[in-house]
């Protein structure tokens, strides 16, 4: 593979519902390795455009391409294993499961058992099981999570509940991980630590990440590129600084007169 | 909650206090001693009982079977079902036909009935994926309804015996063993039911277990782990019946006859009961269920026999008012009281 192609390519998505047009057509590609911010005001498109990226919606038109491979064909549980992780907007957990269960079915895509071999305790199904337990102790300890590991997720505050998932989508092994809105709910502190577990989850671990955020102090501390929606349109890309000048930016979250 | 203000999104490695670890440790031990010590209880019962109290209680450990089957499908994957009574006739019928046409060894019925019942449950669960909740409770209520029919069904009644069922020949103990029929199949089906909650265990701590619980807690996001939902959950329904189903094939043995008014919507219905006594998700919660289910129709059958129903009522009323999440649920409290004074489970 050529060092020029990006990792994800969204070329020309047009999605509508109905009537209305929720994406019209949508382009940008992002390097591996970047941490892309999306932004854009309520109902830009943007959660849309992640629930594309996760197949839970199909796309009228256009196509999306990981490492240069359509992941159009593919069903919407056949896109962790590809490498594409995600975060939910209200923290999608499985309440009942303790931290450690939720980060266990994580590594679901990336393992293989059969439910004989599970309910008979075969061999196999020891190791692989012992293998993910290896690689979520891991993943709960680099996140400081280890001390609440049996616990059951539902009783936690909301600010570790987003710790543990992030850990889940880590348990994906992905080589982009999706975050849709990661700093909603929390305080100010809680938002600058956010920022640089970001940035330590790409410098650490390599994984690229696509941020959906209306905290946009986060957004342009940690993004290397910006891609800005407005009505389902792109309305600029570039770095943060390019985008924070763009008139057009300015015009759609401060109204028109601030232009 | 105490530590909602200082737990950060940041990986540090002392923000949230450390808890649950050393109580769950010593919970477990406890409820596993537990565990052991019913067992042995259920294996000296029949030493000191009569023939025909060691036959009720092998008939509590088949509905315990049963219930356990109807557990890994609504407590685990979180799919309901009025239908098991249907997955119960078809394994009981399984196992009186194969005995009596075709002279198959009583044993040897029960994984042909589970493999029988898992393609049933596993065919019903396919279209079954389409409905949730209250319509998939209907859909297996029409199942159980259904199916003492087709047992009656003329084309069938060479094998079926039609209305007058099929009458099945009680096993001898093997190796000339000093003990009774009756006592041969309570331990006959006590091994059994052991294997299989010790299989039922071993799928819900596995990769394919917990699949379940994360289509039960969150469908939407248990996709986006990689878990395949609608072959998951159509697999969820055929180990369910295969569970019942072998339940019903040792019912048709320990019973010594099937026929097709003993599998009505009734039997279902008591099956479910027996769930939600024993504690929707709680395993172990299954004998109790099943207990339930044999012995409070007779209980209240005693205490009077003209109002035995409304008997019945009362008693299952009282014990949800009593313990909500059944038996189940009482454990956990208990467990959560014990390990760790001053805090709610």
């Amino acid at each position: 593979m050529s060092g020029a192609e990006p990792l994800l390519r969204v070329a020309d998505i047009r999605v509508t519902f109905g009537g209305i047009t929720a994406l019209d057509g949508v382009s940008f590609d992002q390097r591996a390795g970047h941490i892309l911010g999306l932004i854009g005001p309520n109902g830009a498109g943007k959660t849309t455009l992640f629930n594309c990226l996760s197949r839970l919606y199909h796309p009228t038109s256009g196509d999306i391409r990981l490492e240069g491979a359509s992941i159009l064909g593919r069903a919407a549980h056949r896109i962790a294993e590809i490498g594409i992780g995600r975060t939910f907007q209200n923290v999608a957990l499985f309440q009942r499961l303790s931290v450690r269960d939720n980060a266990l079915v994580g590594g679901h895509a990336r393992t293989r058992s059969s439910m004989i071999g599970d309910a008979l305790r075969l061999p196999a199904a020891k190791r692989t099981e012992r293998d993910s337990l290896e690689r979520v102790h891991e993943i709960l300890s680099w996140l400081g999570l280890e001390s609440v590991a049996d616990a059951p997720v539902g009783g936690l505050p909301f600010g570790t509940q987003k710790r543990v998932e992030l850990a889940r989508a880590l348990a994906t092994r992905p080589k982009l991980l999706l975050l849709d809105e990661p700093a909603g709910g929390l305080n100010h502190d809680e938002v600058h630590e956010l920022g640089r577990l970001i940035r330590r989850i790409r410098d650490e671990r390599g994984v690229s990440v696509l941020l959906v955020e209306h905290h946009m102090g986060l957004v342009m501390s940690i993004a290397d590129r910006v891609v800005a929606l407005n009505f389902g349109r792109k309305l600029a890309e570039g770095t943060p600084a390019e985008v924070q000048r763009d008139p057009d930016v300015i015009r759609a979250y401060l109204g028109d007169k601030a232009a | 909650m105490t530590i909602e203000h200082s737990a950060e999104i940041l990986p540090s490695r002392e923000a949230a206090p450390a808890r649950e670890a050393q109580p769950r440790v010593r919970g477990a031990a406890g409820s596993a001693w537990f565990g052991i010590a019913v067992v042995v209880a259920l294996a000296v019962a029949p030493l000191f009982l009569k023939n025909f109290v060691t036959f009720q209680l092998t008939m509590a450990l088949v509905y315990a079977i049963a219930i356990l089957g109807l557990n890994l499908l609504t407590g685990i994957s979180g799919q309901f079902s009025l239908g098991h009574g249907a997955f119960y006739a078809v394994g009981a019928y399984s196992a009186a036909i194969l005995m009596e046409s075709a002279g198959l060894g009583y044993a040897w019925t029960l994984p042909v009935a589970g493999v029988v019942c898992f393609v049933a449950g596993f065919l019903f669960g396919l279209p079954a994926l389409r409905l949730e909740g209250v319509y998939l409770a209907l859909a297996t209520f029409a199942l159980a309804v259904a199916t003492p029919q087709f047992l009656k069904l003329g084309p069938l009644e060479h094998w079926t015996g039609g209305v007058q069922g099929v009458i099945v020949t009680k096993p001898d103990p093997p190796f000339g063993l000093p003990m009774s029929q009756d006592q041969w199949l309570f331990y006959f089906t006590l091994a059994v039911g052991l294997l299989l909650y010790w299989a039922a265990r071993n799928l819900v701590h596995s990769r394919s277990g917990r699949a379940l619980l994360a289509i039960r807690d969150n469908p939407i996001a248990a996709r986006s782990m990689g878990v395949n939902t609608a072959l998951y959950k159509s697999l969820a329904f055929g180990v369910s019946a295969a569970y019942t189903g072998v339940a019903g094939a040792l019912g048709a043995i320990v019973v010594q006859f099937v026929a097709p008014d003993s599998f009505t919507f009734a039997l279902s219905v008591s099956l479910f009961v027996g769930l939600v006594v024993g504690g929707v998700g709680w395993l172990p919660g299954a004998l109790a269920g099943g207990a339930f289910v044999m012995f409070i129709p007779n209980l209240a059958e005693h205490v009077s026999k003209g109002l035995s129903g409304a008997v019945y009522g009362v008693l299952l009323i009282l014990i949800i008012y009593a313990a909500p999440g059944g038996v189940g649920g009482l454990a956990r409290s208990l467990g959560a009281r014990f390990s760790q004074p001053g805090r709610r489970p």
